[in-house]
């Protein structure tokens, strides 16, 4: 059985990665690979990262306010690079009304400050074996 | 996806150039599912130049591996990076953060990055970085870079690996006995003084020099290039470095002995990795109790193994 790989990402003008980094360390502790970006990515180098180190999901931090612009730029880029089983998530201090949004879009969750971790690893466990079965890498 | 209709298509995939075969092949091999995948394109392989980087954590390994990719993608060869990071003994978990230095090349299409978790392999690299360097090397890459986990004193299996070994080092980390010591010291064919804005970066160059004055070299004699990777001083030499040690490899045909050393790793890697799993499994089945020679010996007469 091989771990689960994940990108965790910060995109746009946003210096906060405080809650990427405490998201990176329970899937980590998780036993998942998590594969971190560092700060100020392009929606680009975001899916470039998850196609070439053949991540099962994307986690995308925002705390700037520029959700409903970065979440949907890298779900078309995920298109574009025809890589939607690729399980997209996110999280920040993103508004109740935003998160359906968004998730009629396509992005797969929105976890808002309070969301307990063990309900994270849980969601990104279940929904990327679903994507892609373990055992069949 | 190991059924043999997927293999045959991700192997299609793969031959059209497409980075998510490549990807998507090299974690076959990091499952351990990589056999058919590799069969079907080593022959492709053998033309990249392979390029280590190895030395202490924090050094500035990533970084340099950024200069590096800056350097090569001028000249307008196509790289590959493999970073290899220490997975967790108690969660098997990892994080792999060497990309944070890697981000200018993330969107630049002659270059693909693959962090690589050590998942309790030691020696420095990961069970599949072999592997994954065959795989680039055959997508068409033209230079492979496999940056190690941070090293100790002990982790030189990058040297069955790489064509061009460099061994970072930094100011300020110990004393003159401890360049003499054995081990990554050995494997170096470029030493690198990293961090030359330190006030103690002479010095350490200076310890450098003078152990290789007493060692006995034959052939390539490993040269120091001092650089400051954050602000690109020095890799210009470096990869001016790099190029000469590949030209002596050329003429003087230690480029195949390396190659076969290389060959005989990898078999031995695997081969043994299949014994190990055997013998984990019998012993396991066994119970784990009594004499532990006697409980060796068993196994080993099980797999058809006797003196």
């Amino acid at each position: 059985m091989r771990p689960l790989r994940i990108v965790v990402a910060k995109a746009g003008l946003d210096g906060h990665d405080r809650g990427a980094k405490v998201i990176a360390r329970a899937l980590r502790d998780a036993g998942m690979e998590v594969i971190y970006t560092g700060l100020f990515q392009t929606p680009e180098q975001i899916v470039q990262t998850a196609i070439q180190e053949d991540a099962d999901g994307i986690g995308l931090s925002i705390l700037s306010g520029a959700h409903m612009t970065l979440f949907p730029l890298v779900l078309e880029q995920l298109k574009a690079q025809g890589a939607q089983d690729v399980v997209f998530f996110g999280g920040g201090t993103i508004p109740p009304d935003d998160a359906v949004a968004l998730k009629k879009m396509g992005v797969r969750a929105i976890f808002t400050p309070g969301a307990p971790l063990q309900e994270i690893v849980d969601f990104v466990k279940a929904e990327c074996e679903k994507e892609r079965p373990l055992l069949s890498s | 996806m190991s059924e043999p209709q997927a293999i045959d298509a991700l192997v299609q995939e793969f031959r059209a150039g497409r980075p998510r075969a490549l990807a998507r092949a090299i974690t076959l091999c990091e499952a351990g599912c990589g056999a058919a995948v590799v069969a079907a394109l080593y022959d492709r392989a053998g033309t990249a130049m392979t390029i280590g980087i190895t030395g202490p954590p924090g050094v500035g390994k990533s970084t340099l591996c950024s200069g590096l990719v800056r350097s090569v993608r001028t000249v307008g060869k196509r790289v590959g990076v493999i970073s290899v990071d220490p997975s967790s003994p108690f969660s098997n978990g990892a994080l792999l953060g060497d990309r944070i230095r890697l981000a200018e090349h993330f969107t630049d299409e002659g270059v693909f990055i693959r962090s690589m978790a050590s998942r309790g392999h030691l020696g420095g690299l990961a069970g599949a970085t072999t592997d994954a360097a065959l795989l680039m090397d055959a997508f068409g890459l033209d230079v492979v870079i496999v940056e190690t986990v941070g090293a100790g004193q002990n982790e030189v299996e990058i040297a069955s690996l790489a064509q061009t070994v460099i061994v970072a080092l930094q100011p300020g980390s110990g004393d003159s006995v401890q360049v003499l010591k054995a081990g990554i010291l050995e494997i170096a064919d470029i030493f690198v003084v990293n961090k030359a804005d330190h006030p103690m970066a002479n010095q350490l160059r200076r310890e450098i020099r003078s152990m290789l004055q007493i060692m006995e070299y034959r052939g390539w004699v490993p040269e120091i290039v001092t650089t400051q990777a954050l602000s690109g001083e020095g890799i210009q030499e470096l990869w001016a470095s790099i190029e000469r040690h590949a030209a002596y490899l050329n003429e003087s045909g230690e480029v195949e002995l390396r190659r076969r050393t290389r060959f005989l790793h990898q078999v031995r890697a695997i081969a043994a990795g299949r014994i190990r799993d055997l013998i984990e499994r019998r012993v396991t089945g066994e119970g784990g109790n009594g004499d532990p020679y006697a409980a060796a010996e068993r196994a080993l007469k099980a797999l058809g193994i006797e003196e």
